[in-house]
């Protein structure tokens, strides 16, 4: 069967499922259950809508469990088997990560990237929410920044593959070179070192746009007397921006950063297809994928080490959360 | 406060200047690949895609005719050098050794001792004048010629035929739409109990969705994978007991395949849904609550309440939903790579341009650009039409 065909099955067996499930669930508990009717009438219904919400949630929660809580535990037991998954070795894969040289390049570039990149972008994003908000043509200068969101990371790099080009006649950042200061091609992703500054100014690229989104509408909601007060007691446009606007939007650009952060520890598409992890550009993600199919035990370490950098986050998301409700 | 006096006027250029300097670095880099996609391997290397609406100057090489007409003591070829090469444009400068291609201006005669000379014209007509009568191969003649500014559809040609982005334009599509669909409706039923119905545990399970919102993908493969493996085989093993030791072939009964495209739906959905259910909620929760507790009191039962009165009115959240979970899939690489099967036939885009074109075609441009843009025209046009969606859910899945 073709898998189009599979496809359009599976959407009218995926919906109508939903569908059937939530009307069946509902209708057998409110008529056979606990019927509205009769001497329990009341009751009936009490616990009829005791037990509704379950019936709702089930499903969503249920592959909630199977596909990302489970795998947190599941990718754990599995870390401390070794390549065989019938040999236990404990932490002999941590051990083993942490004595590879390329694990700790891995984890320092990783290091960088969620440093630079939140602060790139969020930097990138807050001047162009800025610039762009009064400007007659603005909003298509903010669809062009932000226009990078929808292209794949695939499609981002293979852009920037094509920019950063060894050679005069494709990259432009050589002809720039050749024209400007009249000297011969280089190949930006091998120069040691400032590559993964290359590579992050893809990510940049792309985020800047989401950042720039965010805290335009932040920007829009300061109350407009505090910049008026600002202005009438002389104070300059920049320090209006710094000390006036920066202040009382800092709770969007922490979560502006935070997000990007998170996001930026799970890329792996990237360094996958720009340098494949050579010359000292590896990450966590694309480290983990050479492991893949072939060594799960190692595999899952990997990617349990991004668990637990990302832990801290996730709590502090969800203590925010939490406050909110409240 | 555009009337206060001196902030417009005297930041008004710089701020115009600098937002036109990010916009170019921002779209330049995209518009370079698009230009390149339409020209062709030679035109892209030998000029930048910021030269391709100008004439370029190329060097060609080809051979003169062997025909010599006697005149006199001496052998005449004639012909075009434009139809010996197969190429179009204004001759500039001619030579007769590949190191200097252009060692002749045009029109003059140039002498290439042992008594022949060679001259040729700006539209490509050329004189061998020889003592000999020339034999079975013409003269090799080197050449610069202006190329005008040429676009061509070929590369998309190529990468959809033969490089086969046509089949992986399907199988993304088929990839995309089940695993944006099926989340939706999921999450919805889910988001409306966690927003509108008291039950113990709510706070919590609100938590827990927020906590897996960060859980890393690539915790997920490794278990799912194998779990995946191990419910084929369970349902192969159901379906015909014997099939483990026999092959069978049909899809549905006996040949479930650990990796296949059920797989890559459960597994985005799967992914999708606490974004799903965050956007959801948060929505559903500033809803008017007369609307929900009028319906209550008019009799309409909770499961009326969400399909006639919540899902209508949250089809905004529901919209921003479907493009971010669309514009996910689509671009995804990782998951395809290990829930699809290997091969062709079920290769996705992003899969095909990272694995495939860039290995066998790595240094061919045009073909590379070609597959880029086939492969981000869908979600440049989801982008554009429906910005104002996406937008709104931004802003609601993170500002409060």
């Amino acid at each position: 069967m073709p898998p189009v065909l599979q496809g359009l099955i599976t959407i009218v067996l995926g919906v109508g499922g939903c569908v059937g499930y939530f009307y069946l669930s509902n209708l057998v508990l409110d008529r056979f259950i606990f019927p509205a009717k009769g001497p329990n009438a009341g009751r009936n219904i009490n616990r009829a809508n005791m037990v509704r919400p379950w019936l709702f949630i089930f499903p969503a929660f249920a592959a909630l469990g199977l596909y990302l809580a489970y795998p947190v535990v599941g990718s754990f037991i599995r870390s401390l088997y070794g390549r065989n998954p019938d040999e236990f070795v404990g932490l002999g894969n941590y051990m083993w990560l942490f004595s590879d040289g390329e694990f700790r390049q891995a984890v320092l570039n990783n290091i960088l990237w969620a440093i630079v990149v939140p602060a790139g972008a969020t930097f990138f994003g807050l001047i162009a929410a800025q610039l762009t908000d009064r400007l007659s043509w603005g909003n298509i200068a903010k669809s062009l920044i932000f226009m990078p969101m929808a292209i794949s990371f695939v499609g981002a790099s293979l852009i920037w593959k094509f920019v950063y080009a060894n050679d005069a006649d494709i990259g432009i950042v050589n002809a720039f070179r050749a024209w400007a200061f009249d000297a011969d091609p280089i190949d930006p992703m091998q120069i040691p070192f400032w590559n993964n500054f290359f590579l992050m100014f893809i990510l940049i690229w792309i985020q800047t746009g989401f950042a720039m989104v965010i805290l335009s509408a932040a920007l829009r909601g300061i109350p407009e007397e505090t910049v008026e007060a600002a202005i009438v007691d002389g104070a300059k446009p920049l320090d209006i921006f710094f000390k006036i606007k920066v202040p009382q939007i800092m709770p969007t650009i922490v979560v502006v950063w935070t997000t990007i952060t998170i996001l930026v520890l799970k890329i792996f598409d990237i360094v996958y297809t720009m340098t494949g992890g050579n010359f000292g550009t590896q990450i966590l993600p694309s480290y983990m994928f050479e492991f893949m199919f072939r060594d799960d035990g190692r595999a899952t370490a990997v990617a349990f080490v991004i668990m637990l950098i990302v832990t801290p986050v996730m709590v502090w998301n969800i203590i925010q959360a939490r406050k909110e409700m409240r | 406060m555009d009337n206060i006096a001196g902030t417009k006027s005297s930041l008004g250029w710089a701020v115009n200047i600098a937002v036109v300097a990010m916009v170019l670095l921002w779209i330049i880099p995209t518009v370079g690949l698009l230009v390149s996609s339409f020209r062709d391997r030679d035109a892209i290397s030998a000029s930048g895609w910021w030269l391709a609406p100008f004439a370029t100057e190329q060097s060609y090489r080809a051979r003169a005719g062997a025909e010599g007409v006697p005149d006199g003591d001496a052998f005449v070829v004639t012909g075009n050098i434009f139809d010996e090469a197969g190429a179009t444009g204004s001759l500039s400068a001619f030579g007769v050794r590949g190191r200097a291609p252009g060692e002749f201006p045009v029109g003059t005669v140039a002498d290439l001792g042992d008594g022949e000379t060679l001259t040729m014209q700006a539209n490509g007509d050329y004189e061998f004048r020889t003592p000999e009568e020339p034999d079975g191969r013409g003269q090799r003649i080197y050449f610069l010629a202006e190329t005008p500014p040429d676009f061509t559809l070929e590369n998309y040609d190529t990468v959809l035929g033969a490089g086969g982005m046509a089949q992986a334009f399907i199988n993304t599509l088929t990839v995309t739409i089940p695993a944006t669909i099926i989340p939706i409706l999921v999450a919805a039923f889910a988001a409306y109990a966690l927003a509108w119905m008291e039950f113990p545990l709510r706070g919590v399970l609100i938590a827990l969705v927020v906590g897996l919102l960060v859980v890393p993908l690539q915790l997920a493969l490794v278990p799912l994978l194998s779990f995946h493996t191990q419910t084929a085989s369970f349902l192969n093993w159901l379906f015909d007991p014997d099939a483990i030791f026999n092959e069978t072939s049909d899809l549905w009964v006996g040949d479930y395949e650990g990796r296949s495209f059920v797989g890559v739906w459960l597994a985005h959905t799967g992914f999708g849904l606490p974004l799903a259910i965050y956007l959801l909620r948060n929505y559903m929760v500033g809803l008017p609550r007369d609307i929900i507790e009028n319906a209550r009191v008019d009799g309409a039962t909770e499961f009326q309440i969400f399909t006639k009165v919540i899902l209508p009115l949250s089809f905004p959240a529901l919209a921003s939903f479907a493009i971010f979970q669309f514009l996910w899939t689509w671009n995804d690489l990782l998951v395809a790579k290990v829930f699809l099967p290997d091969g062709d036939a079920a290769m996705v885009m992003t899969r095909k341009i990272a694995d495939d074109l860039l290995g066998s075609r790595g240094g061919d441009w045009g073909i590379l650009a070609g597959a880029a843009f086939v492969s981000i025209a869908v979600p440049l046009l989801v982008f554009f039409t429906m910005q104002r969606y996406l937008v709104r859910g931004l802003l609601a899945g993170s500002v409060k």
